[in-house]
């Protein structure tokens, strides 16, 4: 199907490989230290299994009747440690912000489990459900819209209290509040303003706050810094470090920034059209990528670095997502796969550790979801 | 870390220029309504219907402070159809009397308190009930929105003085309590609609979402965060019917199926003056002019609110 | 230290010169302003810049650094009142636009200069077919028949290699994607073969996969017509692809431009500096972040001296009094950088310390 479109740097670029030498010895040193961290997790904290979410399509007006469904997320399985940060990517449509509705409740899901420390809370309801939400909270994206105009800021973030109320007493509350603006950055003494006085990067702070009033385990921020300017992200991804080694916070972090999510992930899931196509760690998924759609996001990332850019290998894809209510057969990727043959669009490729890296310990050896899975390096400059 | 990231992460000190949006008042809260109330108070159109309005009000709460005649006391000897006096300000003959021989002025000013009592009350009643139904319908969705937007339709598809003639035709004792009824019985399916318009954008919002995330009750959520932010629109809407009112009372009594005498009020004195348009078009004009003056205050007050609440403006 | 002067070094005098030689467009000393309930907020604050056939300039900014409305002052889409140009020129192949008559200006902008929206989908009217959209330039502005139009309209089509041409021309725009609606807002833009193109965030609201190819053919297409091009972002990844020359703007004012490399490689203003460090990298896990203190400012009330003091690591008593002009960066023995400029007082310590 579709030819890779390659930079016609890539092709001839192999001279460059001695002044190179160096950078990749810093790097593997590196990824050594990475694969090492992550032996000592012990249980998962969150364990996500077949999830699937189908929105029905209807027609008429009286009586409705289903003419088909839109397949937003469809099977998507991982685990979440305590204490990690497990990134998600995708393009727009791939299904990562319904797997966050579908993790926080907020959607009901057609299909599957979700378990927080080994209660399904897909089916709960009522007292237990609220129980659970005390622990799993949401950082949202659009800073502008996720705060109500008309409260304050000491409401906003001490609304989790009301709802609460077991967590703080009442008359604690202002003392708390007033804490949890101190833990963001933020002025104290703001606590009575509304927010549209704040700036966006001071509003998602806000966000923050609300999100870490109940003491939650998890933390699932959905784009939380991509519509704030890029002086204001640095801040943001940092302030949400501190949080994390504070308050020892699992993180989901989903976003499109490919840059972002490797800083401040520890693992990776890579989704497209409802599906996870990879997930491994950072070094795993960004420097031994083996799915071709990976490997074809991450060399389309712009780079802010000209020099670096022209060594890269870039796959430019040809056509556009299609349609999830109409996803192709097999693997889903196939249309615009560059490797596809007949077997992509009959059988659908497992997300697995492929055959051929069972049992080698480098760092191809992560799951995988493609039949002729094979490593690529699209980041580094060859 | 911690240490070391305070200095890049805090922000700077509250003097320092913050959200774009703030003003030299930094550190004052601000919230939506004062900023719209701030707009308002600069806005001489308020101003005026403002005033106007204050005006009318207190002349319909304490008409004996603009007179101390009596509207129904007739005089048919010494004033019949007597001409207005331009120069006699606020006494008793300013405006001259009608065929009967009564105060023009007088029933003027009593007239007043019917045609803003039927507007605010009729307007509190649809301002509650098409709020309620509106909520309800744009908040569940499904079929409750079904039954409340068709029940809607029905109500709306009724044109509303022909309605209001043929409810209030029916009833032999027409108290303006029964004026009112009628009129808040039709009147409430366009804040219905603005309502639920309203309610079905702000659902969506990310700070719904939030609050249902932290587990808040769905009367906590309807209250607390989708009605101060829907009612805007609803408020608009409800301050430029309240003139709407006003001329449908006045309307309803000048056919005669509205108040009707012994009661004072401005559309039942229209009604009496068209029979004396050739030799007394004044007695007619007077009662008409006020409730043009009213309707004019209230939408100029509505156009006012909508500005300053206006989300495109802020 | 010397002044960059934009009068003397690549502009032609106004009249008589051949019109292919000289900048296509060029800023002067432009200033924006909005006249707000909170005050007057200042934009726009003495931009210069200019762009010539077949260069590509990219202004860099963050929201309220005034790279947009820069852009829409030369398109004239500015909404007056309540925005006010006090002062500047705008100068079209030598003409200031600000001073010509209304018809001049349209006609220059409607066919000289074209421009492309973030946002395709609003940009575009729903209830027309993109063919009929497409077309209607060429039957305004050259009176083709609607049979002739709807053909240039295909070829447009292809041009922007939307698949199959042909059969889509009397689709609606909602029944295309977000890739594909951008290029045929870019499609329109090319209609009339305009001289400059003014591009606003062009693939900020694309999926990465299609930002690299909507990318591509813009700067193919500006190669093949050789065409100027201003292309307006957030992104330093995005500039860095295609750009020939930045300018940084912050808060109204461009505080450095350079050729593309060389601001990668040794940015001279600490803005810069500060946003290049602060953005993770794709190729390396990197440690914490550098984080640029603070937030951008408020334009009602712009720090007194240089805008970004408050934010500056190595601000000095003299950054909170003078405001920099755009300097001309040298190396560390005096030799001429070409296209280099950087408005800080301590830009040497920043480029070479």
């Amino acid at each position: 199907m579709a030819e890779p479109k390659r930079n016609d740097d890539s092709m001839d670029a192999t001279p460059n490989v001695t002044e190179v030498e160096t950078a990749d010895a810093a790097t593997v040193a590196e990824s050594v230290a990475a694969i090492e961290a992550p032996a000592q997790r012990g249980e998962p904290i969150l364990q996500v299994r077949n999830l699937v979410k189908h929105f029905p399509l209807t027609q008429g007006i009286l009586f409705k009747k289903q003419v088909g469904a839109v397949k937003a997320v469809d099977g998507v399985s991982f685990d979440l440690y305590q204490g990690e940060t497990l990134g998600i990517v995708g393009e727009s449509g791939c299904g990562k912000s319904t797997v966050a509705k579908l993790l926080m409740t907020l959607e009901q899901a057609t299909a599957g489990e979700v378990f927080f420390k080994g209660q399904d809370i897909t089916r709960l309801s009522g007292r237990a459900l609220k129980a659970v939400r005390r622990n799993i909270q949401m950082v949202f994206q659009d800073p502008y819209t996720s705060l109500n105009p008309r409260m304050t800021v000491g409401d906003i973030i001490g609304e989790p209290f009301d709802i609460h109320p077991e967590v703080a007493p009442k008359g604690d509350r202002r003392r708390k509040v007033q804490e949890l603006l101190d833990v963001v950055g933020l002025n104290p003494e703001y606590i009575n303003r509304y927010p549209h006085q704040f700036s966006g990067g001071q509003r998602q702070r806000i966000g923050i706050a609300r999100g870490l009033a109940l003491n939650p385990e998890i933390i699932i921020c959905d784009e939380p810094v991509s519509a704030l300017d890029v002086s204001v992200q640095a801040q943001v991804i940092n302030l949400m470090e501190k949080l994390q080694d504070e308050f020892n916070l699992s993180y989901i972090f989903i976003a499109h920034d490919l840059s972002i999510v490797r800083h401040i992930s520890d693992r990776v899931g890579v989704m497209y059209l409802g599906k996870i196509a990879e997930i491994g760690t950072d070094t795993q998924i960004y420097d031994h990528p083996t799915h071709p759609y990976t490997q074809a996001l991450l060399s389309a990332v712009p780079v802010p670095d000209p020099d670096a850019r022209e060594g890269r290998d870039r796959i430019i894809l040809s056509g556009d997502v299609p349609s999830p209510a109409n996803p192709p057969s097999g693997c889903r990727f196939r249309t615009r796969c560059w490797k596809a043959q007949d077997k992509c669009a009959t059988e659908v490729p497992l997300l697995a550790i492929p055959e051929r890296f069972k049992g080698t310990d480098g760092h191809t050896a992560h799951e995988s979801a493609c039949h002729f899975a094979e490593e690529r390096d699209v980041v580094h400059a060859a | 870390m911690p240490e070391a990231l305070k200095d890049t992460v805090k922000d700077q000190p509250a003097e320092a220029p913050v959200a774009p949006r703030t003003d030299g008042k930094v550190g004052k809260p601000r919230s939506l309504w004062s900023d719209a109330w701030h707009d308002l108070r600069r806005n001489p159109l308020f101003v005026v219907s403002a005033v106007l309005i204050l005006f009318l009000v207190t002349m319909a709460a304490f008409p004996q402070l603009f007179t101390s005649a009596d509207p129904r006391y007739a005089d048919l000897a010494k004033h019949y159809l007597q001409k207005p006096n331009w120069g006699h300000f606020f006494s008793e003959d300013w405006f001259g009397y009608d065929i009967q021989g009564r105060s023009i002025y007088a029933r003027v000013v009593y007239g007043a308190r019917a045609s803003i009592l039927v507007a605010i009350v009729v307007t509190g009643l649809v301002t509650v009930l098409g709020t309620l139904v509106g909520m309800l319908a744009g908040y569940f969705g499904g079929w409750i929105d079904t039954i409340l937007s068709r029940v809607t339709d029905i109500f709306f598809a009724v044109p509303f003085m022909l309605g209001a003639m043929v409810v209030l035709t029916s009833f032999t004792e027409r108290s303006i309590w029964v004026v009112i009824l009628s009129l808040a019985f039709l009147g409430w399916t366009q804040i219905a609609r603005v309502a639920r318009g309203s309610v079905l954008t702000i659902k969506q919002a990310d700070y719904v979402m939030a609050a249902k995330a932290l587990g808040a009750s769905t009367s906590r959520i309807l209250l607390r965060h989708i009605m101060p932010n829907a009612i805007a629109p609803v408020i608009v809407v409800a301050t430029i019917a309240l003139g709407g009112y006003i001329s449908a009372e006045a309307t309803l009594s000048f056919l005669g199926i509205g108040l009707a005498e012994p009661a004072v009020s401005w559309g039942v004195d229209i009604s009496s003056g068209q029979e004396q348009l050739r030799n007394a078009a004044f007695v007619l004009i007077i009662p008409s002019v006020m409730v043009s003056i009213t309707v004019l205050a209230f939408i100029m007050l509505g156009d006012a609110v909508r500005n300053a609440l206006d989300p495109k403006l802020r | 230290m010397t002044i960059i002067d934009h009068t003397t070094a690549d502009v032609p005098s106004p009249h008589g010169s051949p019109e292919d030689s000289g900048p296509l467009l060029e800023v002067r000393d432009l200033h924006v302003e909005f006249h707000t309930r909170d005050g007057v907020a200042r934009a726009v604050n003495g931009v210069n810049y200019s762009v010539s056939s077949g260069e590509t300039l990219a202004v860099l900014g963050e929201s309220g650094s005034g790279k947009s409305v820069t852009a829409q002052a030369i398109m004239g889409i500015l909404d007056m009142p309540p925005g006010r140009i006090p002062q500047g020129e705008i100068l079209y192949r030598g003409r200031d636009m600000l001073t010509m008559s209304n018809e001049e200006r349209r006609l220059i902008r409607g066919q000289k200069i074209a421009m492309i929206f973030q946002d395709a989908l609003s940009s575009l009217n729903p209830v027309l077919s993109v063919g009929y959209q497409l077309g209607e330039m060429f039957r305004v502005h050259q009176g083709l028949s609607k049979k002739e139009a709807k053909a240039k309209a295909i070829e447009l089509m292809d041009r922007v290699r939307i698949p199959a041409a042909k059969d889509r021309v009397n689709d609606y725009p909602h029944q295309f994607s977000g890739g594909m609606r951008q290029r045929i807002m870019i499609a329109m833009a090319l209609a009339l073969e305009p001289d400059l193109i003014i591009a606003d965030e062009p693939t900020t609201a694309l999926d990465v996969t299609v930002q690299a190819q909507v990318m591509d053919l813009l700067a193919e297409l500006q190669r093949e017509y050789n065409m100027g091009l201003i292309l307006i972002t957030h992104d330093l990844g995005v500039v860095a692809d295609v750009a020939d020359k930045i300018a940084v703007m912050y808060a109204g004012r461009i505080v450095e431009t350079a050729p593309v490399h060389e601001l990668y490689k040794r940015p001279a203003h600490p803005y810069t500096r500060g946003l290049l460090d602060s953005i993770p990298r794709l190729d390396q896990k990197g440690q914490e972040l550098y984080a640029i203190k603070g937030l951008p400012p408020n334009l009602t009330r712009i720090p007194a001296g240089c805008a970004f003091n408050p934010r500056c690591p190595s601000a000095q008593d003299i950054c909170r009094t003078d405001i920099p002009a755009l300097l001309s960066v040298t190396e560390r023995d005096g030799t001429e950088l070409p296209g280099r400029g950087s408005a800080c007082h301590f830009w040497k310590e920043t480029i070479h310390g």
